[in-house]
């Protein structure tokens, strides 16, 4: 399965990344980082690796691994 | 970064790979840009055709007034700063004194459209060879969320508190459908960021002109419409519907002119 | 062929002084009494591998000249009066992004429209800093066509030495004036080579000219964090500071002078005449004209403090009176004439309030 990681001081909770997701599978994580915000999460469910919450990011604060080769 | 080393998870695992990072022309800093604020998805976009065409290192960045002041806190780039409206005409001069930089302006609506009119449009039509980036999110940002040149017709702003009207305010003037009129333009654009599609379109776009700037064949321009939450008291996925539902009908996506297309002759010695 | 005495304007003077000392871009907008400095720079920058742009407002040449000189290029721009109110925030950002350029002004009559003829109406706003914030320009006032041509000279190097804008304060007879002077570079001149010498430090380029460690520049004027700006402010005070040095004059017969004449500019060669006239009927008269009105030669002036008495003759309603009185910090009496702007005034014209003041107790 592919998975997206949080850089978790970057994000400030805006969720258009849970908005983007094709597999619904984003949801805010109940956690605050740093700066105040509620992070967002994977939650169970298969990540395609498409990048389409990084690409909606406006905090650059999505990385993105695709499972399988190039 | 040293919690990047301690975490694993940040690196691909065994059988994965890395398919979206930060473009490393662009510096590590959080971005000071409010939660949903498309300045971040702009500049990510900058960052990552600057790094593809591999020009980062004579890169000149200006930079103008208002929430994109701070634009040069982000990339890794040199950069000088303007006066509100004049990062066209600070380009230009960088233009003129560096001929083998890529000089580019990012500037919001209120900057370019309302006090840089006048040096936009003339650095445009010179056919200055530099890369204009405006984000138009149809309010001044940075002062409080005041009507600007873009501001949709019944839109409340602070300035227009029962909306913007027409008799006493104009409409919302079409920058990209404007420069595109001029001679000196190679290319010029209009996309939108409120969506994946969207967003992969702007790319492309951006890089078009930028490619126009390296080529030589004169003033490369694109608009973004951009969210704007704060000022719009709306939540940034309301904010997106506002793009897609009222700002899309006026501001038409598309491109307006492209000098490497047929009829679109531009072309400057 | 450039050594030999030509006849030209003191607008050419300046065109060439540009051109000889290594100015590379000129931006401008056309104004009178200064058009043949954009219309020979035109022709004779392309040619030297310059820029020439004809910009769409003076606040759109300030600003080019913002960007030119950020990378480290000299680079000019020049105007009249009401064109150099439109570039007081230009220079203003210059100052504070520690930004050098050379801003001639060949001052017309004022307020508002005015009128095309001589006037040194543009005084404070030249010295004063003339924009917002607590800001100085290097002003440089030629009297001569030869002056309009070493001073490019003085103006680039001082601009590129402190990085800061310079400007040259002439006016509508100093501009439009025909007298023989010669192109060879003053003494000490610096090359186009040291010029850039003196912008490695600072100027933008794109990172990747200062080789593989090169890291990101920025030109900025902007600091918002508590404190940041008192501490970039303080830099730019002693920049300020170190500026003195620079102070220039040029005094003659005041050695045994009872009174002694100050006046700048097209005003100062005027009253150099009347002063020699009357000095050969017997009055014990001097002049003192700066060369520098910022920084203002102060300490040579107080140094003639003691026994004399001063007359200030400006083209304008008082303004320089005001640095010599600063200067002279009460020492001496200061006596003030002004010429109104508009008037094409002979030496004749001076002689009267010259006697008045040695007359005057």
């Amino acid at each position: 399965m592919s998975r997206i990681v949080f850089l978790e001081e970057r994000c400030k909770g805006c969720r258009l990344c849970v908005e983007a997701c094709p597999a619904h599978i984003l949801r805010p994580s109940g956690r605050f980082n740093r700066q105040g915000y509620e992070m967002m999460e994977m939650s169970d469910g298969k990540c395609t690796g498409c990048a389409s919450c990084a690409a909606m990011c406006p905090d650059v604060a999505i990385r993105v691994f695709r499972q399988g080769a190039a | 970064m040293q919690s990047e080393r301690r975490n694993a998870a940040l690196r691909p695992q065994k059988g994965e790979r890395l398919v979206f990072d930060a473009s490393p022309v662009l510096n590590e800093r959080p971005l000071h840009y409010c939660p949903g604020c498309h300045h971040g998805i702009a500049h990510r976009l900058v960052a990552e055709v600057l790094h593809e065409l591999q020009v980062a290192d004579k890169a000149i960045l200006v930079a103008s007034v208002g929430c994109s002041t701070f634009t040069y806190d982000y990339f890794n780039v040199d950069s000088v700063e303007s006066p509100h409206g004049r990062a066209c005409a600070v380009a230009t001069g960088v233009r003129r004194a560096r001929p083998e930089a890529v000089v580019f302006t990012y500037q919001g609506d209120g900057d370019m459209t309302a006090i840089g009119a006048a040096e936009s449009l003339h650095a445009a039509n010179r056919g200055e060879k530099i890369t204009a980036v405006l984000i138009n999110n149809t309010v001044y940002g940075m002062t409080g969320g005041q009507m600007s040149p873009t501001t949709l017709l019944g839109q409340k702003t602070t300035t227009t508190q029962a909306g913007r009207t027409m008799g006493n305010d104009g409409g919302p003037i079409h920058f990209a459908e404007i420069l595109a009129q001029l001679g000196g333009v190679a290319y010029s654009c209009r996309c939108a960021l409120d969506s994946v599609k969207h967003v992969r379109e702007a790319k492309k776009a951006l890089r078009r002109a930028f490619d126009v700037q390296i080529a030589g064949l004169g003033f490369g321009f694109i608009e973004l419409l951009a969210g704007c939450p704060t000022n719009w008291h709306l939540d940034p996925i309301a904010a997106n519907k506002r793009i897609s539902e009222a700002m899309i009908p006026v501001f038409p996506l598309g491109v307006f002119k492209d000098a490497g297309q047929e009829g679109g002759g531009a072309r400057h010695a | 062929m450039k050594k030999e005495r030509v006849l030209m304007k003191g607008n050419e003077a300046v065109a060439y002084g540009a051109l000889d000392a290594g100015c590379l871009c000129y931006f401008g907008y056309p104004i009178t009494p200064q058009n043949e400095i954009p219309e020979m720079l035109s022709a004779l920058l392309p040619d030297a591998g310059g820029h020439f742009v004809q910009a769409e407002s003076e606040v759109g040449a300030i600003n080019m000249l913002i960007g030119a000189g950020a990378c480290g290029v000299a680079a000019m721009v020049s105007s009249s009066s009401c064109g150099i109110s439109l570039m007081q925030e230009g220079l203003s950002f210059m100052a504070g992004s520690h930004i050098p350029g050379v801003v001639v002004n060949m001052t017309r009559g004022g307020p508002g429209l005015g009128d095309i003829s001589p006037s040194q109406g543009d005084y404070f706003q030249a010295v004063k800093g003339g924009g917002h914030g607590d800001h100085r320009n290097l002003v440089l006032a030629p009297s001569t066509v030869q002056e309009c041509y070493d001073f490019m000279f003085r103006a680039f190097a001082l601009a590129f030495t402190y990085a800061n804008p310079v400007m040259i304060l002439g006016d509508a007879v100093v501009g439009q004036i025909k007298e023989p002077a010669r192109r060879i570079p003053p003494k000490g001149a610096l090359s186009p080579g040291k010029l850039r010498l003196l912008s490695r430090g600072w100027r933008i380029e794109g990172f990747g000219a200062r080789g593989k460690n090169g890291q990101p520049r920025l030109l900025k004027s902007v600091y918002l964090a508590e404190g940041a700006l008192a501490e970039r402010n303080r830099i730019l005070i002693q920049k300020y500071a170190d500026m003195r040095k620079e102070a220039r004059c040029e005094i003659e017969d005041t050695d045994d002078a009872e009174l002694v004449v100050v006046a700048f500019g097209s005003i100062g060669r005027i009253a150099r005449s009347v002063i020699r006239e009357l000095r050969a009927g017997g009055r014990r008269i001097g002049l003192f004209r700066p060369l520098t009105l910022y920084p203002f030669p102060d300490a040579a002036l107080r140094e003639l403090a003691p026994g004399r008495r001063f007359l200030v003759l400006e083209q304008n309603a008082g303004q320089m009176v005001e640095d010599v009185r600063l200067a002279l910090e009460g020492r001496a009496r200061v006596f003030w004439h002004g010429v109104m702007p508009g008037l094409f005034i002979g030496a004749n014209e001076l002689e009267a309030p010259i006697l008045a003041a040695f007359g005057e107790n």
